[in-house]
Formats: structure tokens, sequence, C-alpha cells
């Protein structure tokens, strides 16, 4: 029967502001301790983008929202690079009816957030990064990123995920302005509902249980190490439910550093 | 809707023995001013338009959003509505469920109830009284499936809107990363609630809640609990104080 409650309309959110910021990843080899993933990091990440990090590692002051938004854009060209490459390559040939469809609305979104990005930054007197050169391949790790839908399915999963806990760690950064806020929280979001296609699409639940990777390789385990926690504001939810469900039910922020050293790999 | 009238699960024990009527009013007391201003509104259930009983008077709750337990009450309100209605699509499901379906409604019961009672166990003392709800005077029809489907669309696109236009509301950014924490799960929902009844469609993130910007729903608690239909799903009166 129909609904008498109408769905909301399309409030058009506040002018300016955003945030945030994305992306994860499938890091070759593992195991080396923060701080020498931060030293290669920073070696390797473009000018502006390891200014970015230094600022992060070396200051014991919060990162100001220009940084944040910037670190968000970084995300944003990321992903928008990878789902227009994969548009315009070999692997949509392969894609089922409604992997194509999603990647083309997913693709969509992420083209908006990079333009979004472009015109708030210059808005609060900041100037955005230059767009990093990425290598999808990761050094080679996944040779048939643009020929197999498996595996772009599998990076467009990890970086969704990593993209909604990237968001999410920045929020308190930029909650100084209120525009900012909601605006990171509104692609926060939707960051969400493409990280939840991406996974059903693959045959996964569109949350994440545990510090579960599922399927995905054993690099991709930094987008998901932390989300096994179950306390929150000082409660631990565990006894509420079955574990499963508990870890299911919160997702987990990741920090700028854990970010960067995630979507490192990408980024020539 | 079939003549099932005892829909209305009360949530508290004080609020029930009434006959839900088949048609709610509201009151609107209009709300001046743009969004960005909620002067202290309230809605209530009037009576029912059969010639039933009319609800005894019922204590209403206060949200002052000026203050972060008014603003997770705000959630934990949300989040009772949700759960009691993930519970009664849980207690009996519509005939010819999927396999997929079952699990996906059951997850998220399981998360919805979560919430609240994290929410609960956060806000403590401050915690607004269990609300009392009426899925039959919204006409949901537990039954169907597409009823059961679209009034969780309509449940988790809100509660990812408000939890949107919440976030600026809160003072402590302790506070803010638990409400990200689990607005980014709602916003799972919404999409895996879509894709069910839209499968292998845009409508996942669907251009009807997000807009060009790329960017999803915000909306006050005004305008959820009194313009969206939210509120006709609440029998508690609800009084916004911003």
């Amino acid at each position: 029967m129909d609904q008498k409650h109408p769905i909301f309309e399309a409030i058009e959110p506040d002018a300016a502001g955003r945030t945030v910021s994305r992306r994860h990843a499938i890091r070759q080899g593992a195991g080396a301790s923060s701080a020498v993933i931060a030293g290669i990091a920073m070696a390797s990440v473009p000018a502006a983008l390891a200014a970015l990090a230094r600022d992060v590692y070396a200051q014991a002051a919060a990162p100001t929202i220009i940084d944040v938004l910037n670190f968000a854009l970084t995300l944003e060209y990321l992903e928008d690079e990878f789902y227009r490459t994969g548009l315009a390559g070999g692997v949509a040939a392969t894609f089922s009816a409604p992997e194509l469809t999603a990647v083309q609305q997913v693709s969509k979104h992420e083209t908006a957030h990079v333009n979004f990005l472009l015109n708030v930054i210059p808005s609060l007197g900041g100037a955005p990064v230059t767009k990093p050169t990425f290598d999808f391949t990761a050094g080679g790790a996944f040779p048939d990123v643009f020929d197999n839908r498996i595996t772009f399915l599998a990076l467009a999963q990890t970086f969704e995920d990593t993209g909604v806990r990237a968001y999410k760690g920045q929020a308190g950064n930029v909650a100084s302005n209120a525009t900012v806020l909601t605006a990171a929280l509104q692609i926060h979001a939707v960051e969400a509902r493409h990280a939840s296609q991406i996974r059903r699409l693959r045959g996964q639940k569109g949350w994440i249980t545990s510090s579960d990777r599922g399927d995905l390789p054993p690099q991709s385990q930094p987008t998901y190490d932390g989300e096994e926690n179950t306390t929150h504001k000082g409660v631990d939810a565990a006894p509420l439910g079955d574990i499963s469900a508990v870890t299911e039910a919160f997702d987990e922020p990741l920090t700028m550093e854990q970010v960067l050293v995630i979507a490192d790999p990408f980024i020539v | 809707m079939h003549g099932d009238r005892t829909k209305s699960i009360t949530l508290s024990s004080i609020h029930q023995l009434w006959e839900p009527s088949t048609r709610r009013e509201f009151l609107r007391i209009a709300a001046l001013g743009g969004g960005a201003v909620l002067l202290p509104t309230m809605f209530a259930a009037c009576g029912s338009d059969n010639g039933t009983m009319e609800p005894p008077p019922t204590e209403g709750v206060t949200l002052d959003l000026s203050s972060d337990p008014g603003v997770l009450n705000y959630a934990y309100a949300l989040e009772q509505l949700e759960a009691a209605f993930y519970t009664q699509v849980a207690g009996a499901f519509y005939a010819g469920i999927t396999a997929e379906e079952q699990q996906v409604l059951t997850d998220i019961r399981a998360h919805e109830v979560i919430h609240r009672d994290f929410l609960a166990g956060a806000l403590g003392n401050a915690k607004i009284p269990n609300l009392t709800v009426d899925f039959a005077a919204a006409n949901v029809d537990f039954a169907s499936r597409f009823s059961v489907l679209s009034t969780a669309k309509v449940f988790e696109d809100g509660g990812v809107a408000a939890y949107n236009g919440a976030g600026k509301l809160l003072k402590d950014l302790n506070n803010l990363l638990v409400a990200g924490k689990i607005v980014s799960v709602e916003a799972r929902h919404a999409a895996t609630i879509r894709d069910l009844l839209r499968p292998g469609t845009r409508d996942f993130a669907g251009d009807d809640v997000v807009n060009p910007a790329g960017l999803d729903q915000a909306i006050d608690a005004g305008f959820l609990l009194q313009d969206s239909g939210f509120g006709q799903f609440i029998t508690t009166p609800i009084t916004i104080i911003s």
C-alpha cells in the first residue's frame, strides 16, 4: 500500500564546506611499524600531501579545516579517477548490469565531490592541492585492475569502506565550522551508501562485521583493523547483543595518518 | 489495511490501553521562521476519527537541542522508533520473504536495538522515557513486503538525514564521533533496503537522496518530526526546544 509518509525532499544543504577523505587500500608488504610506514608515505606522496602529513605528524595541533579539505580532496581525486578509468576501460564491458549501474552512479558522485571541494576550498581562502598521479595497480600488485571486474570491485570496496572511516575521523577537526561539518557528514553518508552497494554486489553484507575483510586480499586489512571496537564514549556496547551485531552497528574512524598509509601504494 | 488494529507497540508501561485510531491528525503548530530557528513546537496525536475513545493524555517528551543530552535523546527517540519497527517486522516476517531479506532485516533489527540500548546507557538518568509508537495509524502493513520495505526506507533515509542535520548541534566531539559511528551504519541500511526494493538500480544512492553536489540529505529535527511524516509513527507528544 502506498505510504503516506512523504520521502524527504532533497534538502539542499548550506552553501559551502566540505571535507574529508577517503580511500583505502591495500598495502604491499605489511607489518611495518607506523613510524616506518609514515616515513615511506612521506617519501612518496606529492609535495602538498607530504606537507600536510608533516603537519599532522609533527604538530600537536589538529589540522586546519583547509588541511582536512585538501586531505578529502586527495582521496576524492583518487576515487574519481579510479571509477572514471574503470568505466573507460576494458573492465566495464565485463560488469554485470547492476555492477555497471552502481559504478556509474558512484563515479558520478565522486566527480561531484571533487568539484564540490574544488569550489569550497577557495571559498574558505585555501588553495586546493593538485591531483596526484595515481597507480591503481599499486606498483604491480593489481595488474588487472582495469581488466578484471573481480579486482576492480575488490578495490572499490576497500576504497569506499576506507572513505567512510576517513571522513568519520575528520568530523571533529571541522566541527568549528557547522557548514563544513554538515557537508562532510553528508559526503560521509554517501560513501557509506556506496560501500554498502559495492559490498553487496560482491556477495558481502552491506555492513562490516568485526574487522573481517571478507574475501579481500590481506593487503586490505588496514581498512578493517579497529572495526572490532565495541566501546564508544566510554560505554562498552558488547553486552547489548550478539557480538557480531554489536560490531556491525558502529563504524569506526581512521586517523589521517592511517588513511594516508592505506592510500600511499596508489599514489606515485 | 486488514483488520488488525492492534499494531500499536507500547514501549512504555503507561501509555497504552487505547485502541489506535485508523487515522491520526496532528496538531502542527506552524513553525515560524526558517529552518535555522526552531521555536518550541509540539505535535500531538489527536483523537481518532471513528468514534472510539480518545487516548488518555500522555506525558510528553521534551527534546532540548541546545544541549548534547537533548540531541542524543533525539537520536534515542529515532532509534526507539526504528527498533520497535524492526522488532515487529522480525516477529512475523511477511510471507514469501527471501533468505537474504530475512538476514538483512534481522541484522538491522539487531543494529537498531543496539543503537537504542547504547544511547539509553550513554544517557543514563538524562534519557527520555520510552516513547509510544503506532504503525497501524500510519497504515504500515507488516504482512506486505512492499509496505515493510518502503517504511524501512523512510526510517533509514530519515535517520541518515536526521543525524546529518544534528551533528552540528553537538558540542562534545566525543558525542559527534558516536553519532558519526552510527549514521554511516544507517546509510548502509538505507542503501541495502533501497536495493531490495529496486534491485540493481541507482536507487541505493539515488538522485532523490543525493543531490547534484554529491551530498546526502541533512534535515533539522522540526522538519523530521513534523513535516516529513516521521511524526505520524510516534504517539507520545514531543516538544522541541532549539
